[in-house]
């Protein structure tokens, strides 16, 4: 089999079908729910294709990492997208318009610890910061930032419950949804950070020379979403 | 042997820079053309300077020490430096004044966003000229430099820096609720806006309706009138000189490429009333900025009303590729 020919822009541009960004993952299925809500086909991505790309009535739509989604809408390669609040608190710095709490993918972002055990506050008390692993480290250095406390802030990139574990941290800043995960690794969540719910989200120049179409759609999904 | 340069700087080979030198050629005839005579200032200037022109503390990424112990900084936009200039070399001269720059500024960047620390601004400053008039030439210089670099479908987003800090004034939105509705426009974020407003103790619903819409009327003309049914001073009297400032260009025959757009913020801290953005749809960046700061020459000791506007020139350059690219693939 040949592989497609691509065709079509060297760099993002502001023409032609209206791009929509998805995330693939935890928010995928309900995303695709809303669309449906708005009158959308989207039984070919519910397929098991490994496509990438689909052309869904006048939407191009393209798939993606959750944490994608801002990087290819700042920079105009899909004009819209849909990502989780959690996303965009971590890459606050990305130029992009936020224009509809979609209510869909609730989740919570908290400070969780071993559960009954001492050694979160114990770090606090006698080394003077939290040891804090976590795969959103924006969000948690700025947070302890804010409440005015130390932390020792480690990046990780896969399961982070196993952190507190093994002993690489004290605590993690984590997504919650029903904290079955977190009660499974013998953790509890000691504060609460955010909330999170997913998120449409607009590039800067789509947003004023698209007025129309991103307006037309926002409003859709309000009345689907609500 | 391979020896780097640091990260967000480059290189510009022949090919390139012969483009750059037709697009850099162009501009300054457009420049010229309009009166605005061309001046250059040092890419270094005094750290004090600087936070003059914007105490926000936005400017100079790049700050050292001179041989004398001072303070020193890399400019980080152009109409900082040419406030100080004029300030200080034209203090007697007869008003309006215009210029024109090219010129390199610098920033911050974060890594693995393909930023880069040094990029061109290309532009103009009209100072002494108040609005609408004012405003209307500037916009009118804009409009014709971007027809003579080919960009004939860019738009140029005009708003007004005004209008929310002093709707809220009016609606008697104060101190930190302030803040933290202001922060939440400024960071394009709609949906934390909405929340904000809606925790506003004493608001009436037209108050909060006013809040909410404004900042997503953006279109020709008929924006105004939709702006105007909100209601309100402070978002009539915006409506009242956006329009003025509309009609002057509609006089001028460039109106076609306005697009009214009450969602514009100032991002820099010296703006005043009108703010401009300018988009072309090949591509998915702002190709630069301006509007007016009738207070900024003020803080450099010369009372006038001034506006200008700056464009990106490696964005414009990227921009004039890619409408090439679209105008072949259309001609096949």
């Amino acid at each position: 089999m040949t592989p497609p020919t691509v065709e079509g822009p060297v760099r993002a541009r502001i023409g032609g079908s209206l791009k929509l960004a998805l995330p693939r993952g935890a928010l995928f299925g309900e995303t695709l729910d809303a669309l449906d809500a708005i009158g959308l086909d989207t039984s070919e991505m519910r397929g098991d294709s490994r496509s990438l790309i689909f052309e869904v009535g006048e939407l191009t739509i393209v798939t993606m990492r959750p944490s994608d989604v801002p990087t290819y809408v700042e920079a105009g390669a899909a004009d819209v997208g849909i990502t989780g609040k959690d996303v965009l608190m971590e890459q606050s710095d990305r130029i992009v318009y936020e224009i509809l709490d979609l209510r869909f993918g609730g989740c919570r972002m908290v400070l969780a610890a071993r559960t009954g055990d001492g050694s979160l506050d114990e770090a606090e008390r006698r080394t003077g910061a939290m040891r804090i692993a976590t795969k959103y480290p924006r969000i948690a250095e700025r947070y302890f930032d804010e409440t005015g406390r130390q932390a020792e802030v480690i990046e990780v990139k896969g399961s982070v419950e196993l952190a507190p574990l093994v002993g690489l941290a004290d605590g993690i800043v984590d997504l919650v949804a029903t904290g079955r995960t977190l009660a499974e690794n013998g953790l509890e969540v000691r504060e609460e950070i955010a909330p999170s719910t997913a998120r449409l989200v607009a590039n800067r120049v789509s947003h004023k020379l698209r007025a129309a179409e991103v307006d037309d759609l926002v409003e859709r999904l309000r009345k689907a979403t609500s | 042997m391979i020896h780097p340069i640091p990260p967000g700087t480059r290189d510009i080979l022949a090919d390139e820079m012969r483009e750059l030198r037709a697009l850099q050629g162009t501009l300054v005839e457009v420049f010229e053309g309009h009166g605005y005579g061309q001046v250059a200032t040092p890419t270094l200037e005094y750290d004090e300077v600087l936070k003059r022109g914007d105490e926000r503390g936005a400017v100079g990424a790049y700050r050292f020490f001179d041989e004398r112990g001072d303070l020193l900084a890399l400019r980080s936009d152009m109409t900082i430096p040419i406030a100080r200039l004029a300030a200080s070399r034209y203090a007697e001269a007869e008003p309006p004044l215009r210029f024109s720059y090219i010129g390199n500024a610098y920033r911050s960047v974060t890594q693995g966003r393909a930023q880069m620390r040094q990029f061109m601004h290309a532009g103009v400053e009209l100072l002494g000229a108040p609005a609408p008039e004012g405003t209307a030439e500037v916009i009118g210089v804009l409009s014709a430099a971007l027809d003579a670099v080919g960009l004939n479908r860019a738009v140029v987003g005009l708003g007004n820096a005004d209008v929310y800090p002093q709707l809220l004034a009016e609606l008697g939105v104060e101190d930190e609720p302030r803040r933290r509705v202001l922060d939440r426009l400024s960071a394009h974020d709609l949906v934390g806006l909405e929340q904000e407003v809606d925790a506003l103790e004493g608001l009436s619903d037209d108050g909060r309706e006013a809040l909410l819409r404004l900042p997503g009327l953006r279109g020709g003309a008929e924006v105004l009138e939709q702006a105007h049914e909100l209601g309100g001073g402070a978002v009539e009297r915006a409506t009242e000189r956006l329009r003025a400032t509309y009609d002057a260009l509609a006089e001028r025959g460039v109106a076609g490429r306005l697009q009214i757009d009450f969602s514009l913020v100032r991002d820099l801290g010296y703006y005043t009333g009108a703010i401009l953005e300018v988009y072309d749809p090949a591509l998915g960046h702002i190709l630069g900025g301006g509007g007016r700061y009738d207070n900024l020459l003020a803080r450099f000791g010369m009372e006038m009303p001034a506006a200008g506007f700056s464009l990106y020139l490696e964005r414009v350059h990227l921009a004039q590729m890619e409408e090439e690219r679209m105008a072949e693939e259309t001609g096949k």
